[in-house]
């Protein structure tokens, strides 16, 4: 018992890259005096206070509620988006999942369409812009209808909140070998058809969506499953499919 | 006394400007008085909304589709992580779906009861009209909300109410109705009419002539101060409880802006007025950075309870029945475990001080294993599966089988910058939405209220008044080289470069490490007037020592958290002070404000309504330690001023 809580040490190779326009490179950093059930951003925050205490620059990371719910945080640990532990956000990770004396590889997400803005850090925003094109339904405030007046059956419900719970993280793209963003964009298409609002703009939301997607840069959806497993959510990979649907009904109607 | 604020006598007519007549139509009747923009001319009208949460992402959207030309900010990388996005539990609307006696008068009544009658009659009253509206908006943008089996929408009860009416996705209301939101923005940045920037830090209020006419920000990823002019400034940036360094909020929520804003003449209102949430996973350790909730619907099914006896080392499946406390239901039988925020929170550190505290002392039992028996595993699963796997990944252990252990923690500020009945600040211009703003939920807000305040304030609320206040003033007067801008740029920029001239020996995080203690301890669930008198000067202390010795990592010309950290601390030990001085000068107990000699023997808070049935606005007179006091006078004339009981 006493064993797991003592404090514990790591090596950490972390990429430092000073801005979007410069080289990075892995720099190595002892940690010790961690306590296991502190989080793993709460880790690189106690190296971050040495480094300033020691006249370093602190490692840039994004991060925010710290809770699994706001997508902001994510890296790649020994090479996986999110770290070891399935269905875990990078903030959600504990360093009691990390054996002592370890040594932890730590690098941002990786993709053509998300450039690294700061070490850790990268820029997301094409994700913002494939919403954009019609990830929504078009409805202005003050002319929606009661909210009872349409029943929606509480199995299709559910299965829209499936796809819906999407945080916008990214490891569905940093885990795919082709850096596509078919489950991202997949989650959102399905949550709106399954939902008798969302389906009346499915044609032109399939053709506008995937045709941003592909502006963006990211590439193709070959089957792979990696971005299930590496999803947070666990968002399924039935999201695709229903991407595939859509679009090809949308072109051949 | 050194610490005694500077007052000035009461009735110097801070004025609401709701209108008067019965309380049921005066919205109605307010929005035929307002003055409109005539549509052809919206465009010309720029408006800054700075925040992407449910208030500002719903403005932003709303007035992008009324035609306004709008430029919307936020610190994150998305509009669509703000910090609503965390909530969980719910959204309360008077639909009355249940059939269980709901109605807008019992969610105005049960509003203004549950903020101890310091909030004001006219807001809560549109506040509760306007709920229902906000669900069919929702509904109407894909918001999959819970369901029953016939396809209707499900409810639930939260504290402080005897009916069901707070609406729900699983845990994640607040992610979908922000996701709701952020599609309707999103929708409008496709048509051109709002501008997005996002990593963007707002830190200063351009004033020309009275008016708030722009903003100083800061681009997060270059360095670069950007100048933005606008016809009005709305601002939705929500709360201050990371003042406190521990709190249940997202690392980066702040009071940057709206601080900066009072600086500039925004009467700060009950900066005390600060809800801390009974039921948040207890602290384990120093390295903590943050506190996480367990969403307050659990208490719908989940029993509050320690042992009987102090310090009883067994574990909780050990200790049978007639051996356990559940004290909210043996003090407050009517509403038992779902009394309001503030008793619960009073309840459970009253055990804990009294030794009657579990796991490291600090924490109580929240129990589900009645719930389980009665209704299946299963059940409680699609009701919190998310919370119950969050509270695992932290704790380790498994709450379908051992009871939670929870502690109350920082989590909501009911104070904020004063508004009007329009949501207008004192700064004409400048209209402050959602947690930012001060006005509805008086000294203790219930649960499920927040989410529909920022919505209410969003959708329905800023689109009319606002529109009043820009049929008043021609648009696009001021533009960004005006002498204005420069002075407020050489101020931010100022700030910066002692920030990182400084160099000194501590960190930021000590700093607000140490300020949030002495918030805790002296400002948190009770508060003496010796103490506050002691943590003011500690306070002021302490802030000194900061713009001596901080050490700020880094250039200001690039990515640099280390320094916006830095910068928002340096604003919390200003705020701070004021916290403090508001708690000192409120001689009563209300809702969340326990003053320990205003209570009975019993621990029940007493109220004083001959003397402090008012809003406190203060005003920054140029020095932080000398603010003056504005009291804008509460009438109550639809719900009778009583005391407050849930017994
Ligand atoms: C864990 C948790 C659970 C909750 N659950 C519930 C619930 O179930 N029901 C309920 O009713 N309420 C709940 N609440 C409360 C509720 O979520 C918040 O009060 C509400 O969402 C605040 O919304 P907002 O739009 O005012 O601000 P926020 O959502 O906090 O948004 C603030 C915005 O302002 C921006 N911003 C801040 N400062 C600046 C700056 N200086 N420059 C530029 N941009 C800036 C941010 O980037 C962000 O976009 C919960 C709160 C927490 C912490
Ligand atoms: S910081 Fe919000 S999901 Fe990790």
């Amino acid at each position: 018992m006493s064993n797991a809580r003592q404090p514990r040490s790591y090596t950490l190779r972390v990429w430092r890259q000073p801005s979007s326009t410069t080289e990075g490179k892995l720099v190595e950093y002892a940690v010790s005096d961690i306590d296991p059930d502190s989080s793993f951003l709460e880790m690189l925050d106690h190296l971050n206070e040495n480094l300033v205490k020691k006249n370093e620059e602190p490692i840039a990371f994004d991060s925010d509620c710290r809770e699994g719910i706001c997508g902001t945080c994510g890296v790649c640990i020994d090479g996986r988006p999110h770290g070891p532990i399935p269905h875990v956000t990078t903030c959600a990770l504990r360093m009691r999942d990390f054996a002592d004396r370890s040594t932890i590889v730590v690098e941002p997400f990786r993709a053509k369409s998300f450039p690294v803005v700061k070490d850790l850090v990268v820029d997301r925003s094409a994700f913002d812009r494939i919403i954009e094109a019609g990830g929504y339904v078009s409805v202005n405030a003050g002319s929606a209808p009661e909210a009872n007046m349409i029943p929606i059956g509480k199995d299709i419900a559910e299965s829209a909140m499936d796809s819906a719970v999407c945080i916008g993280c990214g490891a569905c793209v940093a885990s795919c070998p082709n850096a596509s963003a078919s489950l991202f964009v997949g989650a959102k298409m399905r949550q709106m058809v399954l939902l008798p609002q969302g389906a009346v703009e499915r044609k032109h939301r399939a053709l506008a969506m995937v045709e941003r997607m592909d502006r963006e840069g990211f590439g193709d959806c070959s089957n792979h499953g990696e971005c299930e497993a590496a999803c947070p959510k666990a968002i399924s990979i039935e999201n695709i499919a229903t991407l595939r649907r859509e679009y090809m009904k949308a072109i051949f109607r | 006394m050194a610490s005694m604020p500077q007052t000035i006598p009461n009735g110097d007519g801070l004025h609401s400007g709701a209108p008067g007549g019965p309380i049921e139509t005066r919205w109605d009747r307010h929005r035929f008085e307002m003055k409109l923009v005539n549509p052809a001319n919206k465009r010309k009208y720029t408006v800054i909304v700075v925040g992407t949460g449910l208030a500002g992402g719903a403005a932003a959207a709303t007035l992008g589709e009324l035609g306004y030309n709008v430029l919307n900010f936020c610190i994150q990388d998305s509009p669509r992580r703000a910090h609503s996005v965390a909530a969980q539990g719910g959204i309360n609307a008077a639909k009355n779906y249940p059939n269980d006696g709901d109605s807008v008068w019992r969610l105005f009544y049960d509003t203004v009861k549950g903020g101890d009658f310091r909030a004001r009659e006219s807001n809560v009253y549109r506040l509760a009209q306007l709920s229902v509206n906000i669900i069919d908006q929702c509904v109407a943008q894909g918001v999959p909300f819970a369901r029953e089996y016939g396809g209707l929408l499900a409810t639930r009860s939260f504290g402080g109410t005897q009916v069901s009416r707070t609406f729900y996705a699983r845990g994640q209301t607040g992610q979908q109705l922000l996701l709701g939101a952020y599609g309707s923005l999103m929708r409008q940045l496709e048509t051109g009419r709002v501008k997005m920037f996002a990593r963007r830090e707002m830190l200063d209020l351009v004033v020309v002539d009275g008016h708030a006419k722009g903003i100083i920000c800061r681009n997060l990823v270059t360095g670069e101060l950007e100048r933005h002019a606008a016809d009005a400034v709305v601002l939705a940036t929500g709360g201050y409880s990371t003042a406190y360094f521990l709190s249940t909020n997202a690392v980066n929520s702040n009071a940057t802006a709206v601080w900066r804003c009072h600086k500039r003449g925004a009467y700060f209102a009950n900066p005390c007025f600060m809800q801390i949430h009974p039921t948040c996973i207890p602290l384990q350790g120093s390295a903590q950075s943050k506190l996480t909730l367990m969403s307050e619907s659990l208490r719908n099914d989940g029993r509050i309870w320690v042992p009987a006896k102090k310090g009883d080392p067994r574990p909780p499946d050990q200790i049978p029945e007639a051996e356990r406390d559940y004290f909210l239901e043996r003090r407050y039988p009517s509403f038992g475990n779902l009394v309001p925020r503030d008793v619960a929170s009073r309840a459970a550190k009253h055990a804990c001080d009294e030794g009657y505290g579990v796991g490291t002392g600090q924490a109580v039992y929240l129990d589900f294993a009645d719930a389980i028996q009665r209704l299946g595993q299963n059940v409680i699963a699609e009701r919190y599966g998310n919370l119950f796997d969050m509270y695992r990944e932290i704790t380790d252990e498994d709450p379908y089988k051992l009871p939670m252990r929870i502690y109350p923690a920082p989590h909501y500020t009911m104070g904020g910058l004063w508004v009007d009945y329009n949501l207008q600040s004192t700064i004409p211009g400048l209209h402050v939405l959602g947690e930012a703003n001060f006005s509805d939920h008086g000294a203790n807000r219930l649960g499920a209220s927040a989410l529909m305040q920022g919505l209410a304030d969003g959708y329905f609320v800023i689109p009319y008044t606002l529109g009043n206040y820009l049929a008043g003033t021609r648009p696009g007067t001021v533009r960004s080289d005006a002498p204005e801008f420069g002075e407020a740029e050489q101020k931010v920029r100022g700030v910066i470069d002692h920030l990182l001239g400084c160099r000194g020996k501590k960190t930021p995080r000590e700093f607000h490490w140490e300020l949030g203690r002495l918030l805790w301890d002296e400002c948190g669930m009770s508060r003496s007037p010796e103490g506050l008198t002691q943590t003011i000067d500690k306070i002021r202390a302490l802030r000194a020592e900061f713009w001596e010795n901080v050490h700020v990592a880094g250039s200001g010309q690039e990515l640099n958290q280390h320094l916006e950290y830095a910068g928002r601390v340096a604003d919390y030990f200003e705020l701070g002070e004021l916290i403090a001085i508001d708690a000192q000068q409120r001689n009563e107990s209300c809702g969340c404000h326990l003053r320990v000699d205003h209570q009975t023997p019993e621990g029940e808070p007493i109220r004083d309504d001959e003397n402090y049935a008012y809003v406190a606005a203060w005003e920054h007179t140029g020095d932080v330690s000398k603010p003056r006091l504005h009291r804008e006078k509460l009438e109550f004339e639809n719900v009778h001023l009583t005391v407050r009981t849930y017994k």
